[in-house]
């Protein structure tokens, strides 16, 4: 079950990243998780937002916005718990394109999102873990 | 296809009968020039040349060039070339450059640029059965009053609809089922979007042709336009200096446009030293009107960059062909020896899958040239992988180095932010000129 991200294209410069967040401010978006990759001449910040197509109207006005889907799987609270995700993924030749943590807004704390080659097979090793992972309504 | 000619001897003629004719008429044109027009014949005095000395169109090289600095030093009747009770008409160019170009125009000037647009429409296919849409401007411009001259020479039922008014446009189009449609191709882009806008399919029109110029359009928009409207688009190539539209067109092949070399002789030149080119060199085209009375230009320098062939065409013409214009030698760039144009990094662009918004920065670093294209962004090539956006950004350079023969940097940039000066965009800048 994957979530749907947010893939928003910024340009390297001071005050851009300002304007995304001030739009989706004013239309009372919630943001519940971002990234940012960087190179010289542009960043792509990754979103995960309480109304994804809301954000993606309203971004794409000024921007170049793609939705794309993610694994979104729930981390305990103990050491080496990534490090088994990873060693299974690595077994199935399952590709982490890139990834980030967050914690959600349940009680449960901890999530790490997967931006894999595979998301099925990816799914099916964290369902054979017994890992949960979120879906949209859950967020 | 059964291939038509409006004039089938000329059309069709060995490449000694065009000499002849050519031969023929380019001694008594310059001496016409040299005995009417002053300005011309001071330029020639300063050359050092007479007519005595051109005695062939292989003489023409000897000629001084004439150049839109000329045209507006001349303004209004230095180049005129006989007496105003002769010329019945004037036609002009929008000025946009500067100060407008006035032409004149005898009776017989505007019979053979008639006939010159005639061609192109029955190269396109038409005969005196069709309905010929004319929506290009009337007035001072010469895109409407020359087709609408050809459409006459034809036979066809001409439409004399002028720009604008696109409802009204495709109401009469609908309504008396126009067959070939004349326009710029930006109009013609933009009634296909409002044909489809009124729920009409391409095949609910009856258009077969559309005869575009008057601005320069790629192969792609061509494409798009004959899909949107269920036709095959013809290019028409022409200039006020030198008549109008019909100084060159497309025929069936649609590789290149047939210039009619009875009334206009071609030359290919550099730009830079004004010496001519052999036959496929890129470089500045040069025309000079082999019969025109009232406005007799002689080397005419167009600015535009085109190649020249005289390849077999599979329709019969006889008559070299241009490429269409890739740019105006006043467009191009020298960046470390090399000339490019902005239309090469355009077409590049279509090419890859990009809109034409783009913005060219040149720059000298340590005395060696650097340019940087900034390219907007589509939805359709951005991917939430760094690596694959990053990957574009290499394709393009690879495309831009195989089109230009240097390597450009290539930058990525959101849509909307090159920068525009009112609607148009700002294509370059260049910041060696503040160095000097």
């Amino acid at each position: 079950m994957s979530i749907k991200q947010l893939s928003v294209f910024v340009e390297n410069k001071p005050g851009k990243l300002l304007e995304i967040v001030k739009n989706l401010a004013e239309s009372e978006i919630n943001i519940r998780a971002m990234s940012i990759a960087d190179t010289k001449d542009f960043g792509i910040l990754r979103l995960i937002v309480s109304d994804t197509q809301k954000a993606k109207e309203i971004l794409s006005d000024d921007c170049v916005v793609t939705v794309t889907p993610v694994i979104a799987a729930e981390m305990s609270d103990k050491a080496g718990s990534l490090s088994s995700i990873l060693e299974d993924f690595g077994y199935e030749n399952i590709n982490i394109e890139y990834m980030y943590a967050f914690t959600a807004s349940t009680e449960l704390g901890a999530y790490v999102v997967f931006r894999v080659d595979d998301n099925d097979a990816a799914e099916r090793v964290l369902k054979s873990k017994g890992i949960s992972v979120l879906d949209s309504m859950s967020i | 296809m059964a291939q038509h000619y409006y004039q089938p001897e000329i059309e069709t003629a060995s490449r000694e009968k065009i000499l002849e004719i050519q031969n023929e008429k380019i001694v008594k044109q310059v001496r016409h020039v040299y005995d009417n027009v002053p300005y011309y014949r001071k330029l020639m005095e300063e050359k050092g040349v007479t007519p005595d000395d051109i005695k062939s169109v292989d003489d023409i090289k000897k000629l001084p060039f004439l150049t839109k600095a000329d045209l507006r030093d001349a303004y209004p009747y230095g180049l005129l070339g006989t007496d105003l009770k002769k010329c019945v008409r004037i036609q002009s160019t929008s000025g946009t450059t500067g100060k407008r170009v006035v032409a004149f125009y005898t009776q017989e000037d505007i019979d053979i640029w008639e006939e010159c647009c005639a061609r192109a429409i029955v190269a396109a296919g038409g005969t005196n059965e069709d309905v010929c849409q004319v929506c290009y401007g009337y007035g001072l411009f010469t895109g409407g009053p020359g087709l609408n001259g050809g459409s006459h020479k034809v036979g066809c039922l001409t439409l004399p609809m002028s720009s604008g008014n696109t409802e009204r446009q495709i109401q009469f189009m609908m309504d008396l089922g126009s067959t070939i449609l004349c326009c710029t191709p930006s109009y013609a882009a933009y009634i296909g979007e409002s044909l489809a806008d009124a729920g009409y399919k391409p095949e609910d029109n009856k258009l077969k042709a559309g005869i575009f110029g008057a601005e320069p359009w790629t192969e792609e928009m061509r494409r798009s336009i004959e899909k949107s409207l269920g036709i095959k688009a013809y290019d028409i190539y022409g200039l006020t200096e030198t008549s109008g539209p019909g100084v060159s067109f497309e025929c069936s092949e649609q590789t290149g446009m047939h210039i009619n070399e009875d009334h206009f002789y071609a030359e290919i030149i550099d730009p830079d030293t004004g010496e001519v080119l052999p036959e496929g060199s890129k470089g500045e085209l040069v025309f000079t009107s082999l019969d025109k009375e009232a406005f007799p230009l002689l080397r005419y320098r167009t600015r535009d960059i085109c190649v020249l062939t005289r390849k077999k065409c599979s329709c019969g013409r006889t008559h070299v062909k241009m490429s269409k214009p890739m740019g105006r030698s006043d467009d191009m760039l020298i960046i470390r020896g090399v000339n490019v144009f902005p239309s090469q990094i355009e077409t590049v662009l279509l090419n890859e899958g990009y809109t034409p918004n783009y913005q060219i920065l040149v720059d000298r670093v340590n005395n060696s040239d650097t340019i940087d294209i900034n390219v907007e962004l589509t939805p359709e090539q951005f991917s939430d992988k760094v690596s694959e956006t990053q990957a574009k950004e290499k394709a393009l350079e690879s495309a831009m180095r195989t089109m230009l023969g240097i390597g450009p940097k290539v930058h990525l940039v959101p849509p909307k932010s090159v920068v525009r000066s009112e609607g148009k965009a700002v294509r370059v800048i260049d910041k060696r000129k503040l160095h000097d």
